[in-house]
């Protein structure tokens, strides 16, 4: 026989305005198995919670149903009220007539049976609770970072810092992402490489990081704390260990005319080459797609050339395996090409380029050396437009969204040809102009007040060539609304951030949700906004949407609190509320019959398989098992179970069907 | 292959433009297509019915479609890009509303299918005639040429899932298939004026002015359509486009058909050529 206590709470008027809480009480006092049932103004006030503690020390109670709000809002506090008092905390149960009762309806004498029958069902449930204790988890502590651009290098650096170990994966030759490539940085013109290649230095350095270039994530297995992940050492056809970066292979590399990632195309590179020369690692990889040795046979040229016997032409992939607590995705983003867009030259004009092609003239380190030239002939253009939002905020582009960047980019672009060119002339098509951040609209009406940027409010229909000249045709929707007609010498659109090329393939394979654009899902956009829904993966930067590098750097400091915060605990401690398989009579009997429906509608690959022997050792069968550290409690598992032998503790079939036929039958 | 097609001419096909429906079934006939006139056709409506009802300007259409279905036409040519437009835009409306496919189908007192295909001239030639066009090209037509595909035959996108929208490429290919040289222009899809043919001919003289000194810019030795609304601005206003330009252009204005034709042996004759007001001088007479 249950001795269950009741606390029905007013919560001020909350509840108490509107139900007539005492009556509650009372009816409560008079349900089977209920000990003692009380009414108090704040429940979850210290006077409240000493109630709740002295009912059960005095009238024995083995079970407690609170009458109160949300369980979101106090469950802990209560539970944590019974277990300082000697009882279970999972015998702890709340009744929830506030959201689900007091505020929803009028005051009455409905409203005051609602909140009976809400307590019922739940002193049904309390009944045939069982005490549960929390599950205790080991944690590897030693960070996954995937990806080095900026995201990846302050996530390493601020986990790293924190004493932990890390391992940074990037898939390209060179840590540094977009980021490298891009000129100077708004709001404030300093020098994008000038304020990022320390800290590329900074992760090449520190002795808590493992950095493997060149590298990407083959599999990973496992769950929050105990991750095991295979990495694929990309084969570089060069020993690092040998390698001193001295580039005479680079220099004499017959191979010259490969358009450079690093210069998006705008400049050439060797079949053997560093991508930048700030380069971290600094030392050479081979493109077998476009060396000669590996497409004809012949050549070797490095190899002659290296003075330390580092070219290794027949190196392989090589797999390398390694324990993690924890993973933080930082894949990044891309930009679309220009030939996305038939109207604007599907990519057949040579001087309509990206902004990122624009970061790279821009740019000290790009292929003109910083001055604005046309691609086409070297000429310095005289009269530029810029369109913002090509292809974003256009449902019939496919991109509905705002790639958040591009405003601000643009204005710096304006800016800096205006600093470059000064008897230039540069128009900015634009929707709308979002310069949201500090600092950041006042860097824009700089580039319209005081670098002398022509802000056109309206968008671009076409551009053609002619004579030389690109002509574009637009609007300028303000005042006159009249058709303008430019006649530029160059173009740069300020095309749409979309996710990073293989960014599905890798949320599929980490288990990781993502949006229709391919970007990362993050747990709650609000609330949760560097986790993703599997416990121990989280995400920064621009794999999750486009982002600016504030916006970046927070959030990978942000991912790596999060991951410091998970190593700051010898182990790991999650909710027992989770699913499973049952063991009826004695230890070796199940009713599972292993037919493993359970397997395919777990979402968190938590089912494992598990053989049941008997004294001979012989396999009598194989039944279901749950992996404690991976399953969610969600409860699919359950619906899909033939034989009703997977359970969710603390929420099993009995206790809902009690609570149902609870309220039917009174 | 079905070689028994049905063809709807509309009102410029019998009129103006009767040099388009000419080379259009002369084209056919070379490739042993027969084209049946949809019997008893009415007018598609054009712009002007559905500036005033949508009722009228959906049964118009739909009762060329419900009669060629009980003529047992199963796909119709449509050369003109405006029929084209409205006759393809209203099986899409009635295929999505059922209950304007009943009302329609009320008032006109005929049943509605909804499966005709419906062909423009480019789709057609596409279908039937582009695979055996190279073995049957005896004058190779060796112009330098401009394509000119108007507003309507690609528009609306969603609706007609013809071509490129922005860039359309099929009466390029077809031309570089008779041996013309297609030349990249600007003007592709740019607005020539259309209705105001008649009432602003200032307009269109700007507009269309705008085309043909593009094309003359870029060297081209003639414009090729598929639309009788272009054609007409393009060509008949020149006198109009001329003064707007203040010089004299002669560039001639062609149907997709005509060139078609003169490049499978047809004579100037046989595809209307003399109803051009500026005449291609490269095309004999006769």
């Amino acid at each position: 026989m249950s001795k269950i206590g009741v606390f029905v709470c007013h919560c001020g008027e909350n509840i108490g305005a509107t139900v007539d809480c005492e009556r509650v009480a009372n009816t409560a006092s008079q349900m089977e198995g209920v000990e003692f049932a009380t009414d108090y103004k704040y429940m979850c006030s210290e006077p409240g919670q000493s109630r709740i503690k002295d009912a059960i020390r005095e009238k024995g109670l083995d079970g407690v149903v609170v009458a109160a709000c949300s369980p979101r809002m106090h469950e802990p506090t209560f539970r944590k009220t019974c277990a300082e008092a000697g009882l279970n905390p999972f015998m702890c149960e709340m009744s929830n007539i506030r959201e689900h009762c007091s505020w929803v309806h009028e005051k009455g004498e409905e409203t005051t049976e609602k909140a009976v029958d809400l307590v019922r069902m739940l002193v049904e449930k309390v009944k045939r609770n069982k005490p549960l204790n929390p599950i205790k988890v080991p944690i590897t502590k030693k960070a996954l970072i995937i990806g080095g651009g900026i995201a990846g290098i302050q996530a390493s650096l601020d986990i790293a810092n924190a004493g932990q170990k890390v391992i940074l994966v990037e898939r390209d030759p060179s840590i540094g992402g977009h980021m490298s490539q891009l000129s100077e940085t708004f709001p404030t013109l300093d020098c994008s490489q000038c304020i990022l290649t320390p800290r590329m230095v900074d992760v090449a350095q520190h002795p808590n990081i493992t950095l493997y270039s060149y590298a990407e994530l083959e599999k990973l297995e496992g769950f929050i704390g105990n991750f095991k992940a295979t990495i694929r050492l990309k084969a570089k056809s060069v020993d690092y260990k040998l390698c001193t970066g001295c580039g005479a292979c680079t220099t004499k590399c017959p191979t010259k005319k490969i358009p450079s990632e690093f210069n998006e195309g705008l400049g050439l590179r060797t079949a053997i080459y560093t991508p930048f020369p700030q380069a971290v690692p600094n030392k050479p990889v081979i493109d077998r797609k476009n060396c000669r040795y590996y497409l004809t046979g012949k050549c070797k040229v490095c190899e002659k050339i290296c003075p330390t016997g580092a070219i290794q032409f027949d190196r392989e992939d090589e797999f390398i395996t390694e324990d993690i607590g924890a993973v933080v995705l930082a894949t990044g983003f891309n930009v679309l090409k220009t030939d996305f867009f038939p109207e604007y030259g599907y990519g057949k004009y040579t001087d309509v380029i990206t902004g990122l092609q624009f970061e790279r003239l821009a740019s000290a380190s790009g292929p003109t050396m910083g001055e604005i030239r046309r691609p086409s002939d070297g000429t310095i253009p005289k009269k530029i437009v810029f369109i913002a939002c090509a292809g974003s905020r256009d449902p019939a582009k496919g991109i509905p969204y705002c790639s958040k960047i591009c405003c601000m980019y643009t204005a710096k672009h304006a800016m800096l040809y205006q600093h470059k060119v000064h008897d230039g002339e540069s128009y900015v098509f634009y929707m709308d102009i979002r310069a949201g951040g500090k600092n950041y609209e006042e860097f824009v009406r700089r580039a319209i007040e005081e670098d002398g940027a022509n802000y056109v409010r309206g968008r671009v229909a076409r551009i053609y060539e002619k004579d030389g000249k690109l002509i574009v045709k637009g609007v300028d929707t303000l005042l006159d609304a009249k058709p303008v007609e430019i006649e530029a010498d160059m173009v740069v659109l300020a095309t749409a951030g979309v996710s990073n090329c293989g960014a599905e393939e890798l949320a599929q394979k980490l288990h990781v949700s993502y949006d229709p654009y391919k970007f990362f899902a993050e747990a709650h956009p609000k609330l949760k906004p560097v986790e993703t829904n599997t416990a121990g993966i989280y995400l920064c930067g621009s794999c999750q949407a486009p982002k600016d590098i504030p916006d970046t750097v927070s959030t990978a400091s942000g991912a790596a609190a999060k991951v410091i915060g998970l190593f700051s605990n010898a182990e790991l401690t999650r909710e027992p509320t989770i699913a499973v398989v049952n063991r009826i009579a004695t230890h070796d009997v199940s009713t599972c019959v292993g037919c493993f429906l359970c397997e395919t509608a777990c979402p968190y690959q938590a089912i494992e398989h598990e053989e049941i022997k008997n004294r001979a050792g012989e396999v009598i069968k194989t039944v279901a098992r749950v992996n404690p550290g991976l399953c969610q409690g969600c409860g699919t598992c359950v619906s899909f179970c033939r034989s009703k032998s997977i359970d969710i503790q603390g929420f099993s079939n009995e206790q809902m069907f009690a609570e149902v036929m609870s309220v039917l039958e009174n | 292959m079905n070689n028994k097609l049905g063809f709807y001419p509309g009102c410029s096909l019998k009129g103006t433009s009767s040099e388009y429906a000419q080379s259009t079934l002369a084209l056919a006939k070379v490739f042993d297509i027969e084209l049946v006139e949809i019997a008893d056709w009415n007018c598609c409506g054009a712009t002007a019915a559905h500036n005033l009802s949508r009722e009228l300007a959906t049964a118009l259409p739909a009762r060329i479609l419900a009669l060629a279905e009980q003529q047992g036409l199963t796909e119709i040519v449509v050369p003109c890009a405006a029929c084209y437009n409205r006759l393809s835009v209203t099986q899409h409306e009635l295929n999505e509303d059922a209950t304007l496919k009943a009302n329609v189908s009320k008032i006109l007192k005929l049943p509605l299918g909804g499966k005709i295909q419906i062909l423009n001239v480019m789709q057609f030639i596409e279908k039937y005639i582009a695979g055996r066009i190279e073995e049957k090209t005896t004058k190779p037509f060796e112009q330098k040429v401009v394509c000119y595909y108007g507003c309507l035959l690609v528009r609306p996108h969603n609706i007609l899932q013809f071509d490129r929208l922005e860039d359309p490429q099929s009466m390029d290919n077809l031309m570089r298939k008779i041996g013309a040289t297609s030349l990249d222009w600007g003007y592709k899809t740019e607005c020539c004026g259309a209705g105001f043919s008649v009432s602003r001919t200032d307009i269109v003289a700007k507009l269309s002015g705008k085309i043909v000194k593009d094309a003359k810019d870029r060297g081209a030795e003639a414009i090729i359509v598929a639309c009788p609304m272009c054609q007409s601005n393009l060509d008949m206003r020149r006198p109009h486009i001329d003064s707007f330009l203040r010089i004299k252009t002669n560039i001639p204005v062609m149907y997709i058909t005509q060139a078609m034709g003169l490049a499978v042996g047809l004579s100037s004759k046989e595809l209307g050529l003399q109803k051009l007001f500026v005449a291609p001088t490269f095309a004999s007479p006769n």
